[in-house]
């Protein structure tokens, strides 16, 4: 079956007649998050209350993705009335439908948390809270494959290279490379077979932000992956997913499923000549496969061992093919991008960093959850407005970005502007966008030591560096917690983390010394109150009893 | 052994792959759906349908945490070890799931219901601390809410 534009824009009509007459709709989150805190039981209540009352002509119960504020679940959003509800249970079900054109239920309403709400711009994120993520007509009807659309019929594939290129997008996976280099690249390779890969393995602890996107709304990648797939000549796409996020499985097969029925997937899309097919494959939980040439290694079959590049995965990649490996938020911002042109997205971010970044806020602040905001904006504003700043009135000490590759950036730094060089200039890295607020509470050693024991154990164990260097880091920061620590540690833990840093052989072991670096720059008198007064400044650590004295 | 029924869904992975060596994991895994672990015996069953060779097919399967090659319970409880559950106090709830399960990490209870294994980030570090078990997950956690979820497991069993 092909589709065309006029049946697109049908199911789009259809979608918005069924609209016709409903004159409150209530969105209930339904990702992972929510989902967790009983989303799902106060959904089907709704729906069953709606219906034993006879509303359901003008009332509406939809399930969508996430909302954000996860901190707060399960959280629903009411349309047209703009207001959300937060830890709705299924006793507040009768109440909610009974103030549906009234006030609403005050108890549950989370206006003061307004401020998380409206500081964000929304890009990647735009239809999380809106379309229901296993209906792919719900997606149509807010714009859906019709960028797709554009670039089959309406673009060569050059045009589209040109455009993400103007956009100035970078990838979003940790790196920042610039995504339309990297098609220009493999657009290039010269060779039949291509593949488009979809890195969904999202391994930074810390980091949510792709199992938020993809549990919320799996077609945008999809819709992303397939106009990659037209521009640099792929017929073939894979997601890699991590096997830890069963629900972002279920719905990407889901999504695949309906894409190929409708037509969006599969043989002469829209009636072109172009063919696209999309397989998921798990991961089976090693952290390294993120890596892209482990990754391809994976999906081969093979032990996920990173190999060193060049050759670029852009050459030669899965089976020996070209091979463009993105993030999946990448991808998701490709639709927009075809949609509203190159230029409109270079317009929002820094000089360097354009366009938006999802960060996932956790740890100790109040409003955990999924923000998405322009790049450049300051780390003060997302601590401290979106997110709402420190619970029970602690001090903020850091904020770590980045994940094992990353750093601590201490409170001096507050107000720069999150962007790919700022975060770089002060010994940190973008990562994948995962933001870990730390309070006085944490010793900031420890946090160290538990990012490098965490690289000890992901270490493949390929290169020698990698391998014996993260333990010794490991071992000397260890007996620095456990107060036998010494003064010489501390040089020689700058040595050896240069070493690693400069000698290991994949982006694992080249990185891992990034959150000892970055403590040691910025908070030595920590780790010297370890070593000369056996004293942990956070109460953190047993060395010298702080512990017992907590 | 496998049954049919396996190799009908094995057979299906390799389609959805082109190619069996590709299919090797997910293969491992949709045995271990059934089996719950994948004995040595098990392990030369799946090479030889996918046309390796057990050694090779065990290289690969030894990389990944998620294949176990010992019995294991009949949930599997991951607890997430990464950074967010730990500023969150992992540790504690640890100390607490140790004691209240009374094996460790890597461990089995007594009566082959629950198998304690780490994991990395779940995901869901915004609602830290975080389990999964089995496929469900379950955050904010605190030891009485761990208590109250074992219970449940265990009257089902
Ligand atoms: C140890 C290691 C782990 C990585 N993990 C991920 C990951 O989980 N997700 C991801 O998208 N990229 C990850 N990367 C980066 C990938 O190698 C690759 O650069 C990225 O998928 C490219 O996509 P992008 O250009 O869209 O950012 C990792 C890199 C290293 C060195
Ligand atoms: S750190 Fe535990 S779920 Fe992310």
């Amino acid at each position: 079956m092909t589709l065309t534009f006029e049946d697109l824009q049908q199911i789009a009509k259809i979608e918005k007649d069924k609209q016709e007459g409903i004159k409150y709709q209530i969105n209930v989150c339904v990702a992972a998050g929510c989902l967790s805190c009983q989303s799902g039981v106060v959904k089907e209540s709704l729906e069953r209350e709606v219906n034993r009352r006879g509303l359901e002509n003008w009332t509406r119960v939809k399930g969508v993705g996430c909302l954000g504020l996860c901190a707060v679940g399960p959280l629903l959003y009411l349309e047209p009335d703009g207001v959300y509800y937060q830890g709705v249970q299924v006793s507040d079900v009768s109440e909610i439908l009974d103030s549906l054109g009234g006030s609403p239920v005050s108890r549950l309403d989370c206006s003061s948390h307004l401020p998380f709400f409206k500081r964000q711009q929304k890009i990647v994120l735009e239809n999380c809270g809106k379309v229901d993520p296993e209906s792919i007509e719900d997606y149509i009807a807010e714009g859906g494959y019709q960028a797709l659309y554009t670039a089959l019929r309406a673009m060569t594939p050059n045009e589209v290279i040109d455009d993400v290129a103007t956009s100035g997008l970078r990838g979003r996976g940790g790196a920042g490379f610039p995504t339309g280099l990297k098609w220009t690249a493999v657009s290039k390779a010269f060779n039949k077979t291509k593949f488009v890969i979809c890195n969904a393995d999202e391994g930074d602890p810390g980091a949510f932000m792709d199992r938020s996107v993809l549990e919320s709304d799996p077609h945008r990648v999809i819709e992303g992956m397939a106009i990659a797939g037209a521009a640099v000549g792929a017929t073939n796409g894979f997601i890699y997913v991590r096997a830890e996020y069963p629900l972002a499985v279920r719905r990407l097969r889901h999504a695949i499923a309906q894409a190929e029925r409708l037509g969006v997937l599969g043989k002469n899309v829209f009636n072109t000549t172009f063919d696209f097919e999309i397989k998921v494959r798990l991961g089976a939980g090693a952290f390294v496969c993120g890596e892209e040439t482990a990754l391809i290694a994976s999906i081969e079959g093979r032990r996920g061992t990173p190999r060193p590049r060049p050759p670029f995965p852009a050459e030669f990649g899965l089976w020996g093919f070209p091979t463009l490996i993105n993030n999946v938020e990448t991808f998701a911002n490709i639709p927009p991008i075809i949609r509203n042109g190159g230029d409109w997205f270079a317009e929002i971010g820094t000089e360097k960093s354009k366009g938006t970044k999802v960060f996932a806020l956790a740890g100790r602040v109040n409003n955990t959850g999924l923000i998405e905001v322009p790049m450049g904006t300051p780390l003060r504003d997302i601590v401290f407005d979106i997110g709402g700043g420190i619970p029970e009135n602690r001090r903020f000490k850091a904020v770590q970005t980045g994940g094992p590759s990353g750093g601590c950036i201490p409170e001096q730094f507050l107000d720069m502007p999150v962007d790919y060089e700022s975060l770089a200039k002060v010994g940190s890295i973008m990562g994948s966008g995962g933001l870990i607020i730390m309070d006085e509470t944490s010793c900031m050693v420890d946090v160290a030591k538990f990012f490098m024991e965490f690289c000890m154990s992901e270490s493949c164990g390929k290169c020698v560096p990698c391998r014996v260097g993260t333990t010794q880091i490991y071992n000397l920061l260890s007996s620095i917690t456990n107060g036998t620590g010494k003064s010489a540690d501390i040089p020689n833990l700058e040595e050896l983390c240069d070493l690693v840093k400069n000698t290991s052989l994949c982006g694992l072991g080249q990185t891992s010394p990034n959150p000892v670096m970055s403590t040691l720059r910025y908070f030595r008198d920590e780790y010297e109150a370890h070593i000369h007064d056996k004293t942990c400044p956070a109460g953190a650590c047993n060395c010298g009893g702080s512990k017992e004295a907590k | 052994m496998l049954t049919d029924d396996m190799k009908k869904k094995i057979e299906e992975e390799c389609h959805r792959c082109g190619n069996r060596q590709g299919a090797c994991i997910e293969a491992i895994q949709t045995a271990q759906t059934f089996w719950g672990w994948i004995s040595d015996e098990n392990m030369e069953h799946i090479a030889r349908f996918l046309g390796m060779s057990p050694a090779e097919l065990d290289g690969v399967a030894s990389f990944y945490n998620h294949i176990y090659r010992k019995p294991v319970g009949k949930h599997i409880v991951m607890v997430c070890d990464s950074v967010s559950c730990w500023v969150m106090g992992y540790e504690k709830l640890l100390d607490h799931m140790t004691q209240r399960l009374g094996i460790g990490l890597g461990g089995t209870t007594a009566d082959g219901l629950f198998t304690m294994v780490p994991i990395q980030c779940l995901g869901a570090c915004d609602k830290a601390p975080a389990i999964m078990i089995d496929e469900k997950l379950y955050t904010d956690l605190t030891p009485e809410k761990f208590d109250r979820i074992i219970e449940k497991y265990r009257e089902g069993a």
